[in-house]
């Protein structure tokens, strides 16, 4: 093989696999997915053909015929190629994806979660009603976590999606398409995983400076896990004696941290009461370490530009240490 | 105001066929998202509504062939022909009747398209 066969090759390979993993649309694991994926690959052999049968037609206007042409065979191509053609391939696409959204979008069979999307992390209850209720604003109440959504395999998940502050988009490209999350209103998306593991969701819609870093993961168990999840994620933190919980509460965290079992019950951030029991912090910044915990507290803005949380690098090391040793051990 | 034996061609009559597109399309948004507000059940059947949005898309499909018809006819009538590069008022008629067959063949389209949902979605998803 030639060097350039090789650079080829490789480039090629490294091409693909771009497309392979946890946050790729091409790797489909989900219904929906799959669905999207077709109708992805149809549009570009679609529009392929089509740009292959006009860059055609230039090269015969340019090369292949010399002299005028009709004003009839001119108006006969405009009337066919520019006006029937795209109506007719518009209505087989547009009819193709309504009957589609309606399959996708029929009644869920499994759990339903509600999804907050915030400024710029996603609060997340599970075991809600689902039922009235929903009207402007999620249903009260639930279990809550943040950052983390499991759902389980081979069932109809609804998520209930919206917004206090700004539009976000809720994507799990592997699962299912994107939909936005509005203010003051409840949008729903229904996931079907078709295989389990641990996929990546982002934020779809520029919310701000941190949108970048407003990330989730979604994980997909069977339907005993998740069940043992969901009752795990309900009880109150494993608080364990140290200096921690007390520095917590004393520096103030506890005005927009929950830890239940704790007086710590702020509302503006993330539920922490089963943190270290999630994948990542800060909204799939950074992996669950309490090591990751201190740098965050020290210099949240460096780790999360734009983030709301302040940093606390004013406190003393070993304080930080301690808080976030502590964090670590609310499993 | 007949000239040369029909209707004279204006503006008016070229946005017509666009015109009643534009109602439709905000009649047919409109009605459906205040059925389906605030978005609480999004499986309520919502019979009345594509009836009605069908009912007046039918008229509106009616009323847009019958500007198509009457474009078509007069241009014929006028002898047809695409070039318009004349200043009298024949061309200019000419020129406003066949931009008016194609705008109300445009018109139609959408209208048609805008239907479609009503004709797969029974409820609010």
């Amino acid at each position: 093989m030639t060097r350039s066969g090789v650079l080829a090759a490789a480039l090629a390979s490294a091409a693909l696999t771009g497309c392979q993993g946890a946050q790729s649309a091409f790797d489909p694991a989900g219904v929906e997915a799959e669905r999207v994926l077709t109708l992805f690959w149809i549009m570009l052999a679609g529009g392929a053909a089509i740009w292959i049968v006009v860059i055609g037609i230039s090269y015969y206007a340019v090369k292949g015929k010399s002299g005028p042409y009709s004003d009839r065979s001119g108006i006969r191509l405009i009337v066919w190629g520019g006006c029937v053609f795209p109506v007719v391939v518009l209505a087989g696409l547009l009819w193709w994806g309504l009957t589609m959204m309606q399959e996708l979008r029929r009644a869920a069979d499994g759990p339903t979660i509600a999804v907050s999307a915030e400024r710029f992390w996603w609060r997340v209850a599970y075991a809600v009603d689902g039922e009235p209720g929903v009207i402007r604003n999620l249903p009260r109440g639930g279990v809550p976590s943040a950052n983390e959504i499991w759902i389980p395999l081979g069932k109809r998940t609804e998520i209930l999606l919206s917004s206090p502050d700004v539009i976000h988009s809720f994507w799990v490209p592997p699962l299912a398409g994107k939909i936005d999350a509005i203010p003051g209103r409840v949008n729903r998306l229904v996931l079907e995983p078709t295989s389990p593991g641990v996929f990546n969701g982002a934020c779809a819609e520029y919310c701000g400076t941190a949108h970048t870093y407003m990330g989730f993961r979604v994980v997909v168990v069977p339907q005993a896990e998740f069940e043992a999840y969901v009752a795990s994620q309900a009880l109150p933190a494993a608080v364990v004696d140290g200096p921690g919980a007390g520095l917590f509460l004393q520096n103030g965290c506890a005005a927009c941290h929950t830890v239940r079992g704790t007086p710590a019950d702020g509302a503006v951030g993330p539920d922490l009461t089963h943190v270290a029991s999630r994948r990542t912090i800060a909204a799939g910044v950074l992996p669950t370490t309490v090591e990751n915990f201190a740098a965050f507290i020290r210099s949240t803005e460096h780790l999360k530009p734009g983030v709301e949380m302040p940093g606390f690098g004013m406190l003393p090391d070993e304080e930080i240490t301690a808080i976030a040793k502590w964090l670590g051990t609310l499993e | 105001m007949q000239v040369f034996g029909k209707t004279q061609d204006n503006l008016w009559t070229l946005v017509a066929a666009p015109t009643i597109w534009g109602f439709h399309f905000l009649f047919s948004y409109f009605l459906a998202a205040y059925r389906c507000a605030p978005n609480d059940d999004v499986f309520r059947n919502i019979g009345g509504t594509r009836m009605a949005i069908s009912g007046v898309t039918a008229v509106c499909l009616l009323l847009i062939l019958l500007i198509a018809r009457r474009a078509w006819r007069e241009w014929r009538a006028d002898g047809g022909g695409y070039s318009n590069n004349q200043d009298t008022p024949e061309a200019r008629e000419r020129f406003l009747e066949f931009s008016t067959l194609l705008l109300a063949a445009l018109s139609f389209a959408a209208v048609v398209f805008e239907t479609l949902p009503v004709l797969v979605f029974w409820d609010c998803r």
